[in-house]
């Protein structure tokens, strides 16, 4: 933009935010999208991502304001940073979407995910996933004697690295919610 | 009136009825079954929305867009469920890639049914969703009145585009609070109309200094409405700019105007292409960078700096990356623009504008849509020219089917103001010209509506002849007969080695003869010399008219920019007609 001194950030328009405009580089983006609580929004936001052939990496849906009807989606999505700028804009124009905010670029924000993890095992393995168990912080929520389910939140990254090692322990199943992320700092 | 009807109760198909007449709805294009009698009857108890029966309710679609485009005001329609709104995916398709706003209305099986795969239930908003800008399922009465009311501001407000309210049949019946268009909630869809201020001063630093600007219009001005129209004239003409436009802007800046460059893109003009790919300013006003236009992306237009003024930020950045977007409605933007433009003294670059349009004369001069005359055949391109010369200065409007005929009109006719000209650009369908040339006559019952046809698509929706002919909508149907699939016979002798795969038309019909079953006049004509008389036989006539021309059946339609070349790399007439190969012959 620097040739026409227009600021950047100038509007809040995500076509104004032009950052590194020709890279070919995949980047990943959290967004949280804030929509009108009614039917057919989340297929909406769906049939978006499927009809025009962009990533759902993640996606989580509930209601957060009752009162008000809004819900909450937050996608993780991959692209170049053109097909990022459109996935914004897009999104930006559904009817019922309220707000689009790229919590990857608007500051720092913390992303949690829940998990639950089926261990089957017996003597060593066993002993061991309870270890390791603690060393990452889930919990047992349930147990028989042959198996438990942790559940731990965290980063995704942390529960890959989770998972990765109770695999030889005997993970059986695994459920995992996508992530949630929020801005960090007081109310944007 | 809107006093007696506050907090009023009534049925759900008595509030579809006073919600239509509180929006100013004059006409209403639809086909009626099960699922919307309680409507139909409602209608037939009123006088003062006219209801136009179709024969088809594509046809209802294209007709509403046809009014639409030719008033500036929703088009509306009327389906009942199932197949009813199966047909009409097609126009909402048509209007969501024109930027059209449509209101759909279908009747949809009771709730309690919904699921049950009742009869004739179909998913309607689930089928619709991606071919609607929204699109709602009313299940409660009390919401019936507001819906609609958001649905009219929804289509209106920002980008146009089609939406679709589906209702029960109960719901229909069931009473509920009326809810009047002052109280519906519509405060959270306001898309923003004014430009960024700092973005528009740019924009006037970069008019100053511009040595080769183009003005690149296109359907966002028609879309933004006369008065934009009027402001783009005042701007191009004050600064001496040149204007091209995309098929879908014609008539917002004057073809008689002086600073006209034609139509831009694949069947362009060679002046207007080359002044896009040579241009060092390139000021794109409402129009969204079609691939039609574009050319190989790579190669588009590589020495100039980019401006673009669009109301729907998706539509910035999408295909070509922009210098300078301006997120905002035409309209509003180009007041700004004007204003500070003359507030700094209306300064432009006098000695590089002179070069500029010197180099665009000697463009012109190749004369790119000069073709063959013939003694003993018409040629489409003649066709069109008489029709231009014929027709000219009266009160006139033009819709066309999609092909060849299509092009030749919009290269040939000219348009001197917006909404006269009615074309299924994006979605480029078959079959919209004549119920589109209703819609257009409904709306403008003393104007001169002709639909500039190719005999295939023409077939495609020729039973709404029975439409125009019951409503005595006088349409002219030009069908410039190829006895072809013309374009489509084009593409293969250019990219298939000349092997006509399933393009030619046969066992067509007599079209006089079906005239005259439609209880409407059939005009044939296969000579030039017989021309003018036929279309003036044809104006002169009180009533719908099929004029079947018979024409060079294997004209192509040039100039041409073959998928995947660069705006400066066209196939012109005095080219000899060469094969496409390589990567562009992949794209279509
Ligand atoms: C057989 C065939 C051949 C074709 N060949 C050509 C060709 O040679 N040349 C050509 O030009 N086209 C051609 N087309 C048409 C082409 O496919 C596109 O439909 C057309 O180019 C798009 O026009 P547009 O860019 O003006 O966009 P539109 O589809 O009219 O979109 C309007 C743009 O303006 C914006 N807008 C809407 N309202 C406002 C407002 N109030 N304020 C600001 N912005 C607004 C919208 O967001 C959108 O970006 C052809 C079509 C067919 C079927
Ligand atoms: C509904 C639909 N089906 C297919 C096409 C592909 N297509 C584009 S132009 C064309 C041929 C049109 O022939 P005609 O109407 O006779 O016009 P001409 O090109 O001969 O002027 C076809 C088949 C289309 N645009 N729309």
């Amino acid at each position: 933009m620097s040739p026409l001194h227009i600021q950047q950030g100038s509007s809040k328009h995500s076509a104004y935010d032009l950052r590194d405009p020709n890279s070919e580089v995949l980047e990943r983006h959290t967004l949280a999208v804030i929509v009108a609580n009614e039917p057919g929004v989340l297929a909406r936001v769906i049939g978006l991502f499927s009809g025009r052939g962009y990533n759902i990496e993640s996606l989580t849906v509930a209601e957060t304001d009752h009162k008000g009807h809004r819900s909450r989606i937050t996608i993780v999505t991959v692209g170049t940073p053109q097909v990022i700028e459109q996935i914004k804009a897009q999104l930006g124009r559904i009817v019922p979407v309220h707000e689009v905010h790229d919590l990857t670029v608007e500051g720092a924000s913390v992303e949690r995910e829940l998990a639950l993890l089926k261990v089957e095992g017996k003597g060593d393995a066993r002993i061991e996933a309870l270890r390791l168990a603690e060393i990452f912080r889930a919990n047992v929520v349930d147990s028989t004697l042959e198996s438990f389910v942790f559940e731990m939140t965290g980063a995704p990254s942390k529960i890959d690295a989770f998972a990765d090692l109770m695999r030889p322990l005997g993970l059986c199943e695994i459920a995992r919610t996508g992530v949630a992320a929020l801005a960090r700092g007081g109310a944007a | 009136m809107s006093q007696q009807t506050n907090a009023a109760q009534m049925t759900g198909a008595k509030m579809v009825v006073q919600a239509l007449k509180d929006q100013g709805v004059e006409v209403v294009f639809g086909y009626p079954g099960g699922a919307v009698l309680p409507i139909y009857d409602e209608l037939f108890q009123q006088n003062e929305i006219r209801h136009i029966l179709v024969r088809h309710e594509q046809g209802a679609t294209h007709m509403a867009e046809g009014y639409a485009r030719s008033t500036g005001k929703p088009g509306v329609v009327l389906v009942t469920s199932g197949p009813g709104a199966t047909n009409a995916v097609t126009g909402l398709t048509d209007a969501l890639m024109d930027s059209i706003p449509l209101v759909v209305i279908s009747g949809q099986v009771p709730t309690f049914l919904i699921g049950t795969d009742g009869f004739q239930e179909a998913d309607t908003v689930g089928i619709t969703r991606p071919c609607t800008k929204n699109n709602w399922l009313v299940k409660d009465p009390d919401n019936l009145a507001e819906t609609i009311h958001q649905a009219f501001h929804v289509a209106t407000t920002g980008r146009p585009g089609p939406v679709l309210v589906d209702i029960p049949k109960d719901v229909q019946f069931a009473d509920g609070t009326y809810t009047p268009p002052q109280k519906a909630k519509v405060d959270h869809y306001q898309p923003r109309v004014k430009g960024d201020i700092a973005a528009i001063t740019a924009l006037v630093e970069l008019i100053e200094q511009a040595e080769r600007p183009v003005f690149y219009t296109g359907g966002g001005v028609i879309n933004s409405g006369p008065a934009a129209c009027q402001l783009l004239c005042e701007l191009a003409d004050s600064t001496g700019f040149p204007v091209t436009s995309t098929l879908m802007g014609l008539g917002a800046y004057p073809a008689s105007g002086k600073n006209w460059l034609g139509m831009l893109g694949m069947h362009g003009l060679y002046e207007a292409n080359m002044a896009m790919h040579d241009c060092d300013l390139m000021i794109n006003v409402g129009a969204r960078f079609d691939d039609r236009i574009t050319g190989r992306v790579n190669a588009f237009s590589p020495h100039s700096t980019k401006a673009h003024i669009d109301i729907d930020p998706s539509s910035v950045n999408k295909v070509i990356r922009v210098d300078l977007p301006i997120i905002g409605d035409v309209g509003h933007v180009l007041e700004d623009l004007l204003r500070i433009w003359k507030s700094r003294g209306r300064k432009t670059n006098k000695e590089g504008l002179a070069k500029w349009r010197s180099q665009i004369e000697e463009w012109k001069a190749v004369n790119c849509l000069a073709y063959k005359g013939s003694d003993s055949i018409i040629k489409p391109q003649y066709a069109m020219q008489r029709l231009e010369a014929l027709t000219k200065g009266r009160d006139r409007y033009i819709t066309t089917e999609v092909g060849q005929h299509q092009m030749w009109a919009a290269q040939f006719l000219h348009f001197d103001a917006p909404n006269r000209w009615m074309t299924s650009g994006g979605l480029g369908t078959m079959g919209y010209g004549l119920p589109a040339s209703i819609g257009v006559q409904v709306a403008h019952p003393d104007a001169l509506v002709i639909n500039v046809a190719g005999e295939a698509s023409w077939l495609m929706n020729m039973q709404e002849m029975g439409t125009a002919v019951q409503f005595r909508a006088p349409v002219k149907q030009f069908i410039l007969n190829n006895e072809r699939l013309g374009m489509v016979r084009q593409w293969q002798q250019l990219l298939h080695g000349e092997r006509y795969s399933h393009s030619w038309s046969e066992s067509l019909p007599d079209f006089v003869k079906l005239a005259e079953a439609f209880g409407c006049k059939g005009i044939k004509v296969d000579h030039p010399d017989q021309l003018d008389d036929a279309i003036m036989e044809m104006i002169n006539y009180d009533g719908p008219v099929i004029f079947d021309c018979l024409v060079e059946k294997h004209e192509n339609c040039l100039p041409m920019i073959p998928s995947g070349n660069a705006h400066n790399d066209m196939l012109l007439p005095s080219d000899d007609v060469r094969a496409i190969t390589g990567a562009g012959a992949a794209l279509v």
